[in-house]
């Protein structure tokens, strides 16, 4: 398929990922209001990072003036699955594509965007991506101005219900492969099983939020590599 | 003026992450533990930061477990993102709702 077709196809992919952070994002924008961020100040840090973890824990952190070291440890390690997904994404490129498209392609790797260019067949078109990423930062931007500009008028109780947006985003991403492909089911039930015991054990549940999906993450992904190792797919 | 060095710091810290893999890594991986590794990867992050989180979301854990329930119930019928998202969202809002009256 030719760059312009791959970019369309990119665009209508991100098309239900970009109304979904909508919604997210507009919860973010009214945290954001309430610590008394301007809908633009709150649009940059959507617009920098497009990172739904690492933006709420931020605004936290902002909050509690906490120090740039704390931001940047904080960051490095709820985002550092990016770094897996990076990784990932690399082996969907053919060898040939150059350093610039990657540059312009890991701006844009979020759970969700990786979750629909890891699955196409065959090697990834970085042009796909950047369709995709185009439409999706533009969601995730525009949600969070909005949601600074009107959380305040807002009632508490529709606050509330949009607390649950991005959960249901992620959940929309992880079930349909799951229901698929057992291996994917058990690795994602392996995983909240794990995640919910670092939540609930003692000694455990000391350990910082961020630093747990890190733990969890390589653990349930480890155990299910070795115990569920990939078929040989290549086209 | 604080808050731009926040911001940058954020941005910086995880544009680095992001791309240091994709630009450095430009051979197949071949071992097939570690290619297996970066499939699941994905599952199990989103899963582990999904479950339990998701049940202190909203303003009690009644509303978010039905909540919860909800979204699993839409992403098994294969309902897109902005579906799941959104009637998981209707459903808490109904609850508390009803949890008002009650």
């Amino acid at each position: 398929m030719d760059n312009l077709t791959e970019f369309r196809a990119g665009m209508k992919n991100g098309l239900p990922i970009c109304l979904g952070y909508f919604a997210v994002s507009f919860a973010f924008g009214i945290q954001a209001a309430q610590i008394g961020l301007s809908p633009w100040q709150a649009g940059l840090i959507s617009v920098t990072n497009v990172t739904s973890a690492g933006q709420f824990a931020g605004l936290s952190l902002i909050a509690s003036q906490g120090s740039l070291a704390e931001m940047a440890l904080l960051q490095l390690v709820i985002n550092l699955r990016y770094l897996l997904m990076s990784a990932a994404l690399s082996q969907k490129l053919s060898p040939s594509v150059r350093t610039l498209p990657r540059l312009i392609m890991a701006y844009g790797v979020t759970d969700e965007i990786f979750g629909v260019s890891v699955t196409r067949p065959g090697n990834l078109n970085p042009w796909f991506s950047y369709g995709c990423i185009l439409i999706s930062v533009l969601g995730w931007t525009g949600g969070t101005a909005a949601g600074a500009s009107a959380g305040a008028v807002l009632p508490e109780i529709l606050i509330a219900a949009l607390g649950i947006a991005l959960y249901g985003m992620f959940i929309a991403i992880i079930i349909p492969p799951a229901r698929e492909q057992k291996a994917a089911a058990i690795c994602v039930i392996a995983s909240m099983a794990a995640s919910a015991l670092f939540f609930a054990l003692p000694y455990l549940k000391g350990i910082s939020s961020g630093m747990k999906i890190i733990i969890v993450t390589i653990g349930a992904a480890a155990f299910c590599a070795k115990l569920f190792p990939l078929e040989e797919e290549e086209p | 003026m604080k808050l731009y060095s926040y911001i940058l710091v954020m941005a910086a810290v995880t544009y680095l992450i992001r791309s240091l893999p994709l630009t450095l890594i430009r051979k197949e991986i071949k071992s097939p533990f570690i290619r297996s590794f970066l499939y699941y990867v994905p599952y199990a992050t989103l899963a582990a930061m999904t479950f339990p989180a998701i049940l202190f979301s909203t303003d009690s854990i009644l509303s978010a477990a039905v909540g919860f329930a909800a979204a699993l119930i839409l992403a098994f019928q294969k309902k897109n993102l902005i579906t799941v998202a959104v009637g998981a969202s209707a459903a808490v809002f109904l609850t508390e709702l009803l949890a008002g009256f009650l």
